[in-house]
């Protein structure tokens, strides 16, 4: 006969195991216990300073940056209804020229002109020269009444529509409003190709039909 | 190491004591056996403690198949793109300034006025280029040799992943000179980012730090380029290495496994 303790190879007891200096009762071995006390306090370690380095790196993108800011361009007899008229905005004004654009200007012609859906009907147009392809600069030009991007060759319309080319949906605009005599421009707003109203986006994001819920809204707007 | 140890005495000859034992005149040692016991023995004293000499030798004297030629030093070529890269670019770091009003002027400061400004930048701005070519015709030798295969093929995937980290270092650091096509290359860069579905809105904000380029998008730039990616590059360049030593290096593929003897006679 084998007079050999037995020992229970599965039972959940390390006393049953056969496991040197068990307690009664006990189902973690010490060397278990203590690899997972130092797995757990490193892992809380490196994580007290990654979480919040990357929250860090990641807060602008839940930051409202664009607050509401109003910027006077002048009279409002330097604008009229049949052309537009460049100005320069300070969108960034902590950079200095960098943070500059340019927009052109006209007044609103409500016999002619699309209403945009989804707001207040604006008294002035102001389109933004941010291409809706990959932001490159558009510039209008009188003698076709369009306006074209020197990059990919993207063309739009009198009213920013896309007639041409890569992009996405019709250029940006700003909302107007008159104070004392005076064009205010004032935050951006992009639009979809029924000139349905959105949140600001980014050039290239699509916002016709189911494209739209692909290209979410910032968090902040 | 073992040039530079001093040879051990052997019976019979000359050794401290001497031929037939008779105490020889102690000979007086000159600058250069001076020095050369120097180094050894400093040398020495470092290989003791580190183990250097027995990893040089295991790292350096490794046996490589038949046939290696020199289309196998494309990859040690690009780490020596890459250092030229980290070298360069530390010392620029001492004259540029990341900020949206200052880095234009920083960065043309270096090439007009810093002794060998224009050198060093000029380096680091080829270099880059050179450093893609490389990594590329790296690549077809890889490709074309078959050395992608198994065992190596945990090594092509460290590889590609550096090729996305080095291209990644190419955007962030094309916007540092900040000059009219930098600036419009990264909006355009960004902007490309932001089409991609559901996440890319977000990417795009993640880089520009907001919804527009802003004070902040040049510094972001700036420590991607000198900290975060090269991190990444160094950590994975170890790795790729490591793999390469312990795997080895492939034969080229137009030469045939030589059959042992025996073989060929029960053919």
């Amino acid at each position: 006969m084998d007079d050999s303790p037995k020992f229970d190879k599965t039972s959940r007891y390390t006393e049953d195991r056969g496991i040197a200096g068990a307690f009664e009762g006990e189902t973690v071995t010490r060397r278990r216990f203590m690899e997972g006390t130092v797995l757990l306090a490193g892992g809380i370690a490196t994580m007290a300073f990654t979480l919040p380095a990357l929250g860090f790196a990641l807060g602008p993108i839940f930051e409202d940056t664009t607050p509401e800011r109003w910027q006077s361009v002048g009279p409002e007899d330097d604008f009229n209804d049949e052309t537009y008229v460049p100005r320069v905005i300070n969108l960034v004004p902590e950079i200095g020229d960098p943070g500059k654009t340019t927009i052109y200007v006209r007044r609103f012609n409500p016999q002619r002109d699309k209403e945009v859906a989804g707001q207040e009907p604006q008294p002035y147009v102001a389109i933004s020269t941010r291409c809706a392809h990959l932001g490159c600069p558009v510039r209008y030009i009188q003698a076709s009444r369009k306006f074209v991007c020197p990059c990919h060759g993207g063309v739009y319309g009198f009213e920013g529509q896309v007639e041409g080319g890569p992009p996405v949906r019709p250029l940006d605009r700003f909302y107007t409003r008159v104070r004392a005599g005076r064009v205010q421009i004032g935050d951006r707003f992009s639009l979809n190709s029924q000139l349905k109203r959105f949140s600001p986006r980014d050039p290239s994001n699509h916002l016709d039909g189911l494209w739209q819920y692909l290209y979410p809204a910032r968090p902040t707007t | 190491m073992k040039l530079l140890r001093p040879t051990p005495p052997r019976p019979g000859r000359n050794g401290p004591n001497g031929p037939n034992g008779a105490p020889a005149a102690p000979a007086k040692p000159g600058v250069k056996e001076k020095t050369v016991e120097g180094t050894a023995s400093v040398v020495g004293w470092l290989d003791e403690r580190t183990g250097t000499s027995s990893f040089l030798r295991y790292f350096l004297y490794r046996k490589v198949p038949k046939g290696t030629n020199w289309f196998y030093t494309l990859g040690t070529a690009t780490l020596f793109a890459f250092l030229s890269q980290a070298v360069t670019g530390v010392f620029l770091a001492m004259y540029y300034e990341p900020d949206p009003t200052r880095a234009y002027e920083s960065a043309s400061r270096i090439t007009n006025e810093v002794f060998l400004g224009e050198f060093v930048r000029g380096m680091h701005k080829w270099g880059s280029t050179v450093m893609i070519i490389l990594i590329f015709v790296h690549m077809a030798r890889v490709f074309f040799f078959g050395a992608y295969k198994y065992p190596r093929e945990l090594n092509w995937v460290i590889g590609v992943t550096l090729l996305v980290l080095v291209l990644m270092m190419g955007l962030t650091g094309y916007l540092l000179p900040f000059d009219q096509r930098s600036f419009w290359a990264t909006v355009v860069a960004v902007n490309i980012n932001a089409s991609g579905p559901i996440v890319g809105p977000y990417l795009a904000d993640f880089l520009r730090a907001g919804a527009e380029f802003g004070p902040t998008t040049i510094t972001r730039f700036y420590s991607l380029h000198m900290l975060l990616i090269p991190g990444l590059i160094i950590a994975l360049i170890g790795a790729h290495l490591y793999l390469v030593v312990k795997l080895g290096t492939t034969a080229p593929p137009w030469l045939k496994a030589e059959k042992k003897d025996l073989l060929r006679e029960e053919v």
